[in-house]
């Protein structure tokens, strides 16, 4: 269990795992428990700072903003992990279909991979909630789509190094077909790749929903999500800045606290760069 | 540079400024939130356009006044016949059009026919409507008669719509406007200003300014800071809310909040279920605190209206009480029309400001009394297809800025999709009733019959929120008409 306990002192992964952890389970208390209510606004206590009964401050309905971020959270998550889990499901298999079998189909489907990963993935997401109508669902199929590349580029690459591997061969000469061999010996030594993957898709998936969200695409209101609540801190900044300053930190928080986790992840998992330290 | 160096620099700069500050300026950058489409005031029904160019460039036969009333412009004065029917106007002389051409009554005549004609984009035909015929009698005298007396005619000569423009340059004005005004267009930045020079050759008093830039701030936040950097030195009319008491506390700008004709409604689609209820839509009316909605989404500016009508006019009536707040009549009214658990909708909500923030919390409100209404972000252009062309909506919120459009809940094909015989019937006669106590009796019945049958549910009426630097004189405090008359504006020091 070499493994396990040099997770236990990689910092980063520590610092990582503790902050993901919390958003993890301040979004899963928020299904049972908030401050104050998200829905019921109270314009009488409108923009009123940090206090004690209200730690974040209010919005300019008067809706605790601990509340609202706390709520956020779960469109964030839900969107992130949602779309990573598209773009895993469709690309990691994809990838591992064209490493598999190389040749025509391999080229074909790069190629493809290379045309959907020309477009900047922010500006595409746009569009098509441009075209299909703003709200959660279009966000995660918008980012879910641009995953796909990503991961069906990753899987390809590492799964191409795999093949070339002697047991690989060996299951090869034994007779074991292409998908019996993916399944029981590609997928399996790349497992550690996806995962660290999968964490940089998950944060980038949190930034590409605040993004959406903040231009309108994203969730619709009443329903709080982090990128609105900035939208609408913008022009009240002067007078009320804890409506901006905490569902930043929220989005900063989260990113950072992923982006930590995954370094440490490959740190402790990837061994090639573990001699390159 | 070294500290030295940049202080004096600085000083050089000082100097320099104050210097110039000794002379009172005589040009002024005003901010405007939209970019008008084109320049031409008789082809759009964009108020942008007015906001440019009214007053300003063009000019009519008559104009509306600081205070809304309708004053004398290009037609020195009028006689109106026994009967109603027939106007003559005198002409200023001496008038020249921005290009050199004289200004005479052939002009007038082609303004006037101009819009009546098949082929016209005018936006608002409905304004020529009651003409008749246009005579010219001479060169400065021209007789228009009416089908029927109206007693809007001259209020309606008054709009931006029905300016006066050359034959010459009728066709060209979208880009190069060509007016009687004591400006002229100087350049147009797209995207970014527009820029009006002093018209040399102007007939009447001459405007103090030489220069007056409108540069387009469509972000409220953006509008904040340009004021505060004073990039910008005047704000007619202020999209940020939440940051107006802000320059209240800031001696160096005068904030200005003046009455406008922007009724905001929350308009309901009469004839789609449950909608086509009376009973319905006043539960709606008494589920919605105005007061709360002015306060979260105006931060409290603006006025409550309990029926379609400016309460600046003379013949305003409150009805607020009549569907004041009341929750639990909302509820017994709901039950009463067979929704004892409410029911599910939808609330379409244009860009603005008032309409998103204000969705908001109607939305929060109605879901006290179980009617559930999802919230649709729309931009303008979906708007105008979905709402007001095809009323493929349940609720929406706008606010409607045009003066004297009280008429518009008697149209047939209006988004509305009110159909009131007797609301119609007040409406014709209004029309047919000059100024006087008799019409105010009309107005007021009008009123009251929407404040009874509510097809839309009235919210606010929108404030002109006019901010601008302290030693600036002669901007509209009221917005009765949608334009930036610059021509008694000037500095002070």
């Amino acid at each position: 269990m070499k493994r396990t306990s040099s997770l236990f002192t990689n910092r980063s992964f520590l610092i990582g795992a503790v902050i993901t952890l919390i958003v993890a389970l301040t979004a899963g208390l928020s299904f049972i428990w908030t401050p104050y209510s998200v829905s019921a606004l109270d314009i009488v206590a409108k923009l009123k700072p940090s206090s004690p009964a209200h730690w974040m401050g209010t919005d300019h309905f008067g809706r605790d903003i601990l509340s609202m971020i706390m709520v956020g959270s779960r469109a964030s998550i839900f969107v992130a992990l949602v779309s990573v889990a598209i773009g895993a499901g469709i690309g990691i298999p994809l990838g591992l279909w064209a490493a598999a079998r190389g040749g025509i189909v391999d080229e074909m489907l790069m190629r493809f991979n290379d045309l959907v990963f020309a477009f900047p993935a922010l500006l595409s997401a746009v569009m098509i909630t441009a075209i299909f109508g703003p709200g959660a669902i279009n966000a995660i199929i918008a980012i879910g789509i641009f995953n796909i590349p990503v991961f069906a580029r990753v899987a390809r690459g590492a799964a191409l190094s795999l093949w070339v591997r002697e047991f690989v061969l060996a299951a090869r000469a034994i007779g074991k077909s292409e998908g019996r061999i993916t399944l029981d010996h590609i997928l399996p030594n790349m497992a550690n790749i996806l995962i660290i993957q999968g964490t940089i898709q998950f944060s980038l998936g949190i930034l590409a929903e605040a993004g959406l969200s903040y231009v309108g695409l994203g969730a619709q209101p009443p329903t709080p999500s982090w990128g609105r609540m900035l939208f609408e801190a913008q022009t009240m900044i002067g007078l009320a800045p804890h409506m901006a300053l905490f569902p930043g930190l929220a989005i900063v928080a989260t990113v950072l606290g992923l982006n930590l986790l995954g370094d440490g992840l490959r740190d402790v998992l990837d061994p090639k760069l573990r001699h390159m330290r | 540079m070294n500290i030295w160096k940049s202080c004096l620099f600085g000083a050089a700069l000082a100097l320099l400024t104050s210097t110039a500050s000794f002379a009172a300026k005589t040009d002024l950058v005003l901010g405007i939130v939209l970019e008008p489409p084109h320049l031409d005031p008789t082809a759009g029904a964009a108020a942008a356009i007015d906001e440019i160019v009214y007053a300003n460039i063009f000019e009519g036969l008559t104009r509306i006044g600081p205070k809304g009333d309708v004053l004398p412009a290009l037609a020195e004065s009028w006689a109106q016949s026994e009967d109603g029917k027939t106007y003559t106007f005198k002409l200023h002389k001496d008038v020249k059009f921005q290009d050199g051409t004289a200004f005479d009554a052939e002009d007038v005549k082609f303004s006037l026919e101009r819009p009546r004609s098949d082929k016209s984009t005018n936006a608002q035909k409905g304004l020529f409507a009651a003409i008749d015929k246009v005579e010219i009698l001479d060169p400065l005298s021209v007789k228009v008669t009416l089908k029927q007396p109206n007693g809007d005619f001259l209020y309606n000569m008054a709009w931006g719509d029905a300016v006066i423009v050359a034959p010459e340059s009728a066709d060209t004005n979208k880009d190069k406007p060509v007016g009687t005004g004591p400006f002229k267009l100087d350049n147009w930045a797209k995207g970014s200003q527009i820029v009006i020079t002093k018209n040399p050759n102007y007939w009447g008093t001459p405007a103090t300014l030489e220069k007056a830039t409108f540069r387009i701030i469509p972000d409220p936040a953006a509008a904040t800071a340009a004021l505060l950097a004073g990039d910008v030195q005047a704000f007619p009319v202020f999209p940020s809310y939440e940051t107006i008491a802000q320059f209240q506390a800031d001696p160096r700008f005068k904030v200005v909040i003046g009455s406008t004709e922007g009724e905001t409604v929350m308009g309901l689609n009469n004839k789609k279920p449950p909608f086509d209820n009376p009973k319905v839509r006043q539960a709606i009316a008494h589920a919605i605190d105005r007061k709360t909605v002015i306060d979260g989404a105006m931060f409290g500016f603006g006025t409550p209206i309990g029926s379609f009508f400016p309460p600046h006019h003379a013949a305003y009536l409150d009805l607020t009480t009549q569907t004041a707040y009341d929750p639990e009549l909302a509820k017994k009214l709901l039950t009463e029309a067979g929704h004892p658990d409410g029911f599910k909708t939808t609330l379409k909500l244009p860009p603005p400001t008032y309409a998103r923030r204000g969705g908001e919390i109607i939305a929060a409100e109605l879901s006290e009394i179980g009617i559930e209404a999802e919230i649709i972000p729309v931009e303008w252009a979906q708007w105008l297809d979905q709402v007001f062309k095809n009323k493929d909506y349940d609720m929406t919120i706008v606010s409607h800025t045009e003066p004297n459009d009280l008429n518009i809940f008697s149209r047939d094909d209006y988004y509305f999709n009110y159909d009131s015989a007797p609301f119609k019937e007040l409406i014709k006669q209004i029309e047919a009733t000059s100024d006087g106590p008799k019409r105010t009796e009309l107005y007021q019945q009008a009123q009251k019959l929407l404040a009874t049958d509510e097809p839309a549910i009235f919210l606010f009426q929108l404030p002109k929120t006019g901010i601008w630097d302290s030693k600036i004189e002669g901007l509209w405090e009221n917005g009765p008409i949608q334009a930036n008359d610059l021509t008694a504006v000037k500095w002070t020091d």
